[in-house]
């Protein structure tokens, strides 16, 4: 109450300073005016109740409803992305379990293709041996030909050249002699 | 950059201090005058019908808290625009105290204590509109305000516990001896509850108001050097900006405190 009555002092010495007061001259503190009480108060109710009718049926039920789906959108957003984040984790597994299927069966392939090349080499391998044997048995053959005339000319050769010796050595040639000799010589 | 605004401020503030002083310089200092209660529409007469300035300045409080809250949160965004996010600010605020201080089964009250916390906040800030009219500066205003708690939370409490309501006075820790004494001034405390509430809050706003209206007049008496109450005031202005908040909020959290015992009053 000091500060009251402080105030109260300085507001009599206002009164007594100047003319500005004369308009509310009775008191120096305008708050203390009792005449004006009602005034106050009847309109602060009125403002009271205007406020309070606003707030209760306007403002304060839009807030907590504009409070409320917030966190309602919040709580569905971290729901989404906890969502979503399981379905990529599943996708990257997918994708892994993918490549890994691709690379042991690329592995096959190249196993399976070697093991193919490798057979279709043997084979080539084992035709070519086939042929090379047949080729080297003809090839043979051919040479036991060739030197089986080739004696039988020597023979000839020698018995004609025999029997033109004789002839020119004033002999008569005797043909079963002569084969016999160069028979034996041949063969020797 | 700024540093340089500041300076050509201070340096128009001096300047003009120097031109624009008065030629005969004169100590006239009338810090309560601003809290005179005037018909709006003229006339000496005030009844309690008449539209005052305490009519206007309340009805401004009204209008601005109907912009702030109501046209504020009309986009309901989930990402809120400026507006919103200080009217979901206040509501957070507010509900918060209520349920922190009061408990929650106080949240009934909270429209209630939301209404006494948003008109004197606004109150507060709106009187601190140069040539406004403080409404919250008036015991008539701060006191009806005190009552309407004190009277809400008396009923409160005796239609919620009957007559075990009256065990708030009697400390039964203490020793039964000192109860009666105990008693006599807890009942002493829980009526002078209403009268602290109002003085607290019209105190404050009008010594505020009035020291800057002192202050004011000393720039008018000062001639060139009227500078360097404007530089008080601006200074003062600012805490006065915190003191309007502060009394805000210290009325509310009292009111939050008080409805605590009414709806649980054991000791």
């Amino acid at each position: 109450m000091a500060t009251n009555t402080h105030d109260a002092g300085h507001g009599a010495a206002d009164a007594a300073h100047g003319a500005a007061d004369a308009a509310h001259g009775s008191s120096g503190m305008p708050q203390l005016d009792f005449s004006t009480y009602g005034n106050q108060i009847f309109w602060l109710l009125v403002t009271l109740v205007v406020i309070y009718m606003i707030l209760s049926r306007v403002a304060l039920p839009r807030i907590a409803a504009i409070l409320n789906e917030r966190q309602g959108t919040i709580t569905n957003d971290l729901a989404a992305a906890e969502d979503l984040k399981a379905k990529a984790q599943e996708a990257e597994n997918a994708y892994n379990k993918a490549l890994a299927d691709a690379r042991a069966e690329a592995q096959r392939i190249a196993i399976e293709t070697r093991a193919e090349i490798q057979a279709g080499v043997d084979e080539a391998i084992a035709k070519a041996d086939v042929e090379i044997s047949a080729k080297a048995a003809e090839s043979e053959a051919a040479i036991a030909e060739i030197r089986a005339s080739a004696l039988d000319s020597v023979k000839i050769v020698a018995s004609d050249t025999a029997s033109a010796l004789i002839a020119a050595l004033g002999g008569k040639d005797d043909a079963k002699t002569i084969a016999a000799a160069v028979a034996e010589r041949t063969e020797g | 950059m700024g540093k340089l605004v500041f300076y050509v401020a201070l340096a128009l503030v001096v300047v003009s201090g120097v031109l624009f002083a008065p030629e005969h310089a004169g100590l006239a200092i009338h810090p309560m005058d601003q809290f005179t209660v005037e018909a709006l529409f003229g006339g000496d007469h005030v009844a309690w019908y008449t539209p005052t300035n305490v009519t206007l300045w309340m009805f401004l409080a009204i209008g601005a808290i109907f912009v702030l809250l109501v046209l504020g949160s009309a986009n309901r965004g989930i990402v809120p625009s400026r507006a919103q996010s200080v009217a979901e600010l206040a509501y957070g605020f507010i509900y918060k105290m209520v349920e922190d201080v009061a408990g929650k089964d106080a949240v009934k009250f909270f429209p209630y204590i939301m209404t006494l916390f948003m008109f004197i906040v606004t109150a507060n800030f709106l009187g601190l509109i140069p040539m406004s009219f403080t409404t919250t500066s008036h015991f008539a205003v701060t006191g009806v305000l005190a009552v309407l708690v004190f009277v809400a939370i008396t009923v409160t409490g005796f239609v919620l516990h009957g007559a075990k309501f009256l065990g708030l006075f009697w400390v039964s820790s203490a020793p039964l001896a000192l109860r009666p004494v105990l008693a006599l001034i807890e009942v002493i405390s829980y009526f002078v509850r209403p009268v602290s509430l109002c003085i607290r809050l019209a105190g404050n706003i009008m010594a505020g108001h009035a020291v800057l209206k002192v202050f004011a007049g000393f720039a008018g008496a000062l001639g060139f050097a009227s500078f360097l109450p404007i530089f008080a005031i601006s200074a003062f202005y600012a805490l006065e900006v915190l003191v309007a908040f502060i009394q805000a909020y210290v009325f509310t959290i009292l009111t939050c405190v008080y409805l605590k015992d009414a709806l649980h009053p054991s000791h």
